[in-house]
């Protein structure tokens, strides 16, 4: 057994080094809820105090139930970065299958033109993705964000995937040829399966950029209709006055499903299926 | 009937040319091993044969149909991997099914197959287990399973063993000559284990760089060598190779004499300097230099022998080989 693993004092200085980090990267999201259950006066005057008999107040929570059509924002939110989510992991692991699978005049080439994306940010093309979208009639509709975001996150998935797709084992797929399954059978049922811890990674690297984002939805889809969370909140954030009690209410509202997709794909990551299939 | 019929079959990817015409028949219930060093194209010929790679120029038949463009799974053949490939998310009794459903085979037939192969390889206690919760020698009799119950043509295996311990690769070798016996089916078997060729083999086919070296029985390759590559790839020990000079003043030919042909004798032509000497218990393996030559003596029985003493070997001059300097045989 490693020396350095048994040592107490290395697993109290290693488990203190990570609950430190823990307190510090949740502290904000501490802040932000237990200010959302303050009154306006409470959260200026002690800001990290914890809400009392006094101070407690769900004014945040009924001005953003009130104000805005906040159910139809978390729906938008909702349809698009799921949406998004299943389109770049659909696309994205199909791609690297494609060029980790196959030997094809170019491959080399397309996978790093692929890669680009990784290296030049989306935004420098708003104004012609706007451009574009509103010739294709698409601007002010869901789809316009789904399939932006699909692009952005499809370079990174694309990376990512074909080397994991690289070191499943040539044997596993050639004796899914031999027992005729065809090429998608293959992909879907013994590929897919194996680089789901991978899989998951990619998703919960897109997912939180596509859900905090507000360039696009203020850009490409403004309207009440097809407003997302983010912009919804934009609402009680005013140039001369802010509503802080409702920021941080719809900012606490906003952090659950993210939570929640973030559990259902961590659990991804967990293999052991995967195990015994070669050697 | 023959099972395969390879014609001047050659495989090139990109400017290397990795299998160089190759021919050859299979007979009917014959059992065909492919050996030669790692990279002399055996693995490569096995794949072209099962249809993962396709020829670059030549002719495969089985059982007298031509199949250059035939799918896999439509060529009748069943291929055990050395590395099991098992289906990680099914359990054993899907592994060995899944072919025949995608055939579209009926179901009391696919039962009735998957029992059957499961018997014959002991595996009945496990059909629901998974292959994570398998060791290592019952995922590779799965594997072997799952050619089985598809009931091929020809059964193609890759280098099965060499993910196995000693113990469990002597075991699964018998196991795999015993199946050979009850299906009377041909097989193609891919290794470069010598000794599995000799033991497994009705037919073996050498390879080196793609190309045949030689093709016939294990008796035949070890009695009569088409030349000194064969010569010193069967056999383990390998056979000795000296100049033949060392023996007989001025003779410029290679002398070949396999380890267990040497023995000890008082005036034997060879004075050597013993290096090592393995204890078998049965057997001794003596690895002396003779001038600057190594060679091995393989003596039965137990010897006191130690290193850095000198003796004498001898050997029978019908149990020698002589090669010229291009490795042909030179009477």
């Amino acid at each position: 057994m490693n020396k350095a693993r048994t040592n107490p004092l290395n697993t109290f200085a290693m488990h203190g080094a990570l609950i430190f980090y823990t307190l510090i990267a949740l502290f904000p999201v501490f802040v932000i809820l237990i200010n959302s259950f303050k009154t306006r006066k409470a959260i200026f005057k002690e800001p990290l105090a914890l809400p009392d008999t006094e101070s407690f107040s769900l004014i945040g929570y009924q001005t953003v139930l009130k104000q805005g059509d906040f159910f139809l924002y978390f729906q938008n939110s909702m349809i698009v970065t799921v949406a998004s989510l299943f389109l770049i992991l659909l696309f994205g692991a199909m791609a690297a299958y494609a060029l980790s699978e196959y030997r094809f005049r170019g491959s080399k080439l397309l996978g790093l033109y692929l890669a680009l994306g990784i290296m030049i940010p989306i935004r420098i093309g708003t104004v012609a993705i706007l451009d574009l979208m509103v010739s294709t009639g698409l601007v002010n509709t869901l789809w316009a964000l789904i399939l932006v975001y699909t692009a952005q996150g499809l370079p990174l998935a694309v990376f990512i995937l074909s080397e994991f797709m690289r070191q499943v084992s040539d044997d596993l797929k050639n004796a899914g040829r031999i027992d005729g399954l065809s090429e998608y059978t293959i992909f879907f049922r013994l590929v897919l399966p194996l680089v789901r811890p991978a899989m998951a990674t990619v998703a919960v690297f897109n997912m939180i950029p596509i859900w905090n984002d507000l360039w696009f939805p203020l850009i490409l889809a403004p309207t009440e209709a097809t407003k997302t969370l983010t912009l919804g909140s934009q609402v009680f954030i005013g140039q001369f006055v802010t509503d802080w009690n409702a920021v941080l209410s719809a900012l606490s509202f906003a952090i659950l499903p993210v939570l929640a997709l973030y559990v259902i794909f961590s659990r991804q990551l967990i293999r052991g299926i995967t195990s015994g299939a070669v050697k | 009937m023959t099972a395969l019929t390879l014609t001047n079959v050659n495989k090139s990817f990109g400017a290397v040319h990795v299998l160089k015409d190759i021919s050859l028949t299979v007979e009917d219930g014959e059992f065909v091993v492919f050996v030669g060093p790692s990279g002399c194209g055996k693995s490569t010929l096995l794949r072209v044969i099962a249809g993962l790679e396709d020829a670059t120029s030549g002719e495969i038949r089985i059982a007298g149909e031509q199949v250059n463009l035939t799918p896999p799974s439509k060529r009748g053949i069943a291929m055990v991997f050395q590395s099991y490939a098992l289906y990680p998310h099914l359990s054993v009794r899907k592994n060995m099914s899944l072919a025949l459903r995608q055939e579209g085979q009926p179901k009391d037939v696919i039962e009735q197959r998957v029992a059957n192969a499961a018997r014959m390889l002991n595996l009945d206690p496990y059909l629901d287990r998974y292959p994570s919760e398998l060791s290592g020698g019952q995922r590779q009799r799965v594997a072997i399973g799952r050619a089985i119950v598809r009931e091929p043509k020809i059964f193609l295996f890759d280098e099965p063993l060499s993910n196995l311990d000693a113990a469990l690769r002597m075991n699964t070798r018998i196991e795999i000559a015993n199946l050979h016996r009850q299906l009377s089916a041909s097989m193609i078997y891919v290794t470069h284990d010598q000794t599995e060729a000799m033991t497994l083999a009705d037919k073996i086919v050498v390879l080196r760089d793609g190309r045949v070296e030689q093709i016939g029985s294990p008796m035949e390759l070890y009695n009569n060598p088409a030349n000194q590559f064969v010569a010193g790839f069967l056999g383990s020990p390998s056979m000795n190779f000296f100049p033949a000079g060392l023996v007989n003043e001025g003779d410029d030919r290679t002398m070949g004499v396999r380890p267990e042909d040497l023995f000890l004798s008082d005036d034997g032509p060879l004075l050597a300097q013993v290096i090592h000497v393995e204890h078998l218990g049965g057997d001794t393996n003596v690895i002396a230099n003779v001038q600057s030559h190594q060679v091995t003596a393989r003596l039965f029985g137990q010897h006191s022998i130690e290193a850095g003493q000198s003796l004498r070997l001898g050997f029978s001059a019908q149990k020698t080989f002589h090669f010229d300097a291009d490795g042909l045989p030179a009477a």
